[in-house]
């Protein structure tokens, strides 16, 4: 039995899966309510360390880069592979651009002598170390993700350049887009509560 | 015995299941390890928590052995305690939560619905091998580094996260099988709402399939939050970032919320499927319209949604606020009018009913039984007064054991026996069944009737040695737990031995008398499972033909 691909089912099974997504963050970001109702002004120091050149130049990278994403799609549904390609390459420069921005700041960091289990953390107040605890599990987990939103990327690209994905069977690419969104998302909840609200 | 008219008496015309593959073309072993048939995964499930249960079973005998004597038995403490958390980790990442849905889910959810099969064939192969990984990784993790963990299957910090043994392995396997649980889950409810035939209403739905699709609900808002949490234990531990620390300004109790807020729902993951179970074979054998169809329903959703929000029931001598323990009393209170319901439903369906007796049905009302002193007994602990006292005593062990062994497990016995000429196409010997399952329910009540008195006395869970008043109990408890796995035995042997070919004896499309779909079609189904457009039924608990037939055969004879 033959059955006719069913783009609303595809779409609610990812859509499920990116909510679950979202709780996986959800429990880190219910542990930051806590932390910073417990110590807000350990909290302020902390916050006071983080470079909000990086942070905001990340943001406008992966907003830029979620659009991108989006404009692909309906290139594929418009039939114009070549541009679709284009934009995906774009895309993938953005993500490699705000891993690449990450390591710097990550890097930055550590010269600062701000890492897990460092010996400046451990002499710190108690907040001021789970505040980094938290940075950087949460962007270590959100930096993760870009990585696999990348590869999803990827494939759709190369799905795109073999024609298995056109303008009428793109779930896969719309799926991938869909992840790439979820990464932009968690990431305009990150920047505010590290480095603007601090 | 009756047939269902649209069986049309003739299995053999069409290759079943086992005879031809899908996706076509692929044999040998290939056409198992690359299937997308969601039956032949449902059996390869099947195999793989039939191994996982008989050693987690094994293991928990050697404790109960361990501790029938005072003193060292025949095993050391450290071995003790690496022992439990093995049998918890097994019995709960690998067996209770996947068992029902995984594999009888995974069977007879796309036939109760008219479907071909599930929504995501690949997925459901990839979760499958999610499963496979998350059991090897236990596995491994039990010969490398210090050994298994020796925390308990909940991985409290801070012990777990200082210990020497191999934790974050565990962990690791246990985040893999939450994944393979949520993505079966996921499947599963694109499933019930893309792919039911046309014509079948909600309303219309089989009861199982119902609660697998709360359960699958539960499982996708619930797991993600332990999926994190396992995560931190991890970091933790490589890391040293001390979330949960108080020396560092963490909170533990904060890790306990979080791990309940999954791991309380997880038990409704656990019992669910077990009631879908049991609501579809009580009415099969009164010859019956089960008792408050809608009732059911909505009481599974009411189990879903009001289960998830009493997870700190849990932590009540952990020194939360006190209007955290009232609030959370009350609400766990709640939970039982929904599990009532169901509870009533069952017996009232059974009431006037024309009751066949079969080993099913032996099994399903043995699951009442168990189930609802485990219930009873959950009040007890639900209520903070109470609970204080009996608190992480061997009471506890013992009602859990009644829900999720003589609930879930026995459920999975039911749902073995009453699918089991639907899988495989044979029937097994009925005597041995009833002896195997009354063996199986006498040994239970000894074995964990008195860990409610040692609990009560006041003896500690998870203690290596004990007070010498303790001796008798233990010893019962132990003699007990001998009689339930000989029991338990005696039923799988008698599964096993319905498949070979010397005592083979070819099972009807429908010998129950079913009228889900799943009786509609021959046993074992073909690949896509049904030869004709489905005939769903106004009510899918409609015997009036079942009965009719029964009498005109009557009458012939």
């Amino acid at each position: 039995m033959e059955r006719a691909v069913d783009k609303t089912g595809i779409k609610i099974g990812m859509w499920i899966f990116l909510y679950s997504e979202i709780i996986l963050f959800g429990g880190l970001f219910v542990l930051y309510a806590v932390y910073f109702h417990n110590f807000p002004g350990d909290f302020a120091v902390a916050g006071e360390e983080l470079n909000r050149l990086f942070g905001t130049l990340n943001t406008v990278v992966l907003l830029v880069s979620s659009f991108t994403v989006a404009a692909s799609i309906t290139a594929v549904q418009r039939r114009r592979t070549g541009q679709a390609v284009g934009l995906l390459l774009f895309s993938l420069g953005c993500g490699l651009v705000f891993l690449i921005n990450k390591y710097f700041e990550w890097g930055a960091k550590f010269e600062h002598g701000l890492y897990p289990n460092s010996d400046r953390l451990f002499e710190a107040d108690p907040g001021f170390a789970i505040f980094f605890g938290l940075y950087y599990t949460i962007t270590g987990l959100h930096g993760l993700h870009v990585i696999i939103g990348m590869v999803l990327l990827t494939v759709s690209l190369v799905m795109v350049l073999r024609g298995r994905v056109d303008h009428q069977r793109y779930a896969l690419l719309e799926n991938s887009g869909l992840y790439w969104h979820l990464v932009d998302l968690i990431w305009i909840y990150v920047f505010p509560l590290f480095y603007l609200v601090l | 015995m009756t047939t269902h008219p649209e069986s049309g008496g003739t299995p053999a015309a069409v290759p079943s299941f086992f005879e031809a593959s899908s996706p076509p073309g692929q044999t040998g072993i290939k056409a198992w390890l690359l299937t997308h048939d969601h039956k032949r995964l449902a059996l390869m499930y099947l195999w793989a928590v039939f191994f996982w249960l008989v050693l987690a079973l094994l293991l928990g005998l050697a404790l109960r052995v361990e501790l029938m004597f005072i003193g060292e038995t025949i095993m050391p403490a450290e071995i003790y305690n690496t022992v439990f958390t093995l049998h918890g980790v097994i019995m709960i990442f690998l067996f209770v939560i996947p068992a029902i849905p995984a594999i009888f889910g995974n069977f007879f959810l796309p036939i109760q619905i008219g479907a071909d099969d599930v929504f995501f064939p690949r997925l459901n192969l990839f979760s499958w091998y999610l499963y496979m990984i998350g059991g090897a990784f236990a596995i491994v993790s039990l010969f490398t580094g210090d050994g298994f963990a020796d925390t308990g299957w909940t991985f409290y910090v801070p012990f777990s996260v200082t210990t020497e043994t191999n934790v974050s392995l565990t962990v690791t396997a246990a985040f893999i099988l939450g994944m393979s649980s949520l993505l079966t889950g996921l499947n599963f409810v694109t499933t019930v709402h893309r792919m039911r035939v046309k014509n079948m209403g909600w309303m219309q739905v089989p009861l199982f399939t119902w609660s697998l699709y709360a359960t699958a609900w539960v499982q996708i808002l619930a797991t993600p939050v332990v999926s994190i949490t396992l995560v931190l234990v991890v970091l933790e531990r490589f890391l040293n970032i001390g979330l949960f620390d108080p020396d560092r300004g963490g909170d533990p109790l904060l890790y306990q919320h979080l791990f309940w807020m999954y791991s309380h729902p997880a038990v409704y993951i656990m019992i669910l499927p077990g009631m879908g179970v049991i609501s579809e074979i009580i009415p099969v054998f009164s010859r019956k319209a089960i008792f408050g169809y809608k009732g059911i329903v909505v009481s599974s959703l009411a189990i879903a949604i009001a289960g998830s929000l009493v997870w700190a029931h849990h932590m009540y001598t952990s020194g939360m606020s006190d209007v955290s323990v009232f609030v959370f009393s009350l609400l766990t209170f709640i939970v039982a009018i929904p599990s009532a319901i169901k509870v009533f439903s069952w017996v009232s369906t059974m009431y006037k009913g024309s009751i066949l007796m079969t080993p099913p049905l032996l099994l399903a009302l043995i699951f009442i039984y168990l189930f609802s002193v485990g219930g009873l007994t959950g009040l007890v602990l639900g209520a903070a007064g109470t609970d204080i006292h009996v608190h992480d005593t061997q009471f506890v062990v013992a009602h859990f054991h009644f829900t999720m062994f003589g609930g879930t497990g026995f459920a999975f016995f039911a749902a073995l026996h009453f699918w089991w000429p639907k899988m495989f196409g044979v029937m097994y010997h009925f005597g041995r069944a009833y002896l195997g399952a009354s063996l199986a329910a006498i040994g239970f009540i000894f074995h964990y009737v008195p860990m409610f008195i040692l609990g009560m006395q006041g003896m500690p869970r998870r203690y290596y040695d004990y007070l010498p008043q303790f001796e008798t109990g233990n010893f019962l408890a132990g003699f007990g737990g001998f009689l339930l796995v000989f029991g338990i035995m005696l039923m799988f042997v008698n599964l096993w031995m319905s498949l070979i070919d010397r005592w083979r004896q070819p099972a009807e499309a429908d010998p129950w008398g079913g009228t889900t779909l799943e009786w509609a079609v021959p046993s074992p189904p073909p690949v896509h499972n049904f030869l004709q457009e489905p005939r769903v039924l106004d009510y899918p608990y409609d015997f009036s033909e079942v009965l009719a037939r029964a009498a005109a055969k009557d009458k012939k004879d």
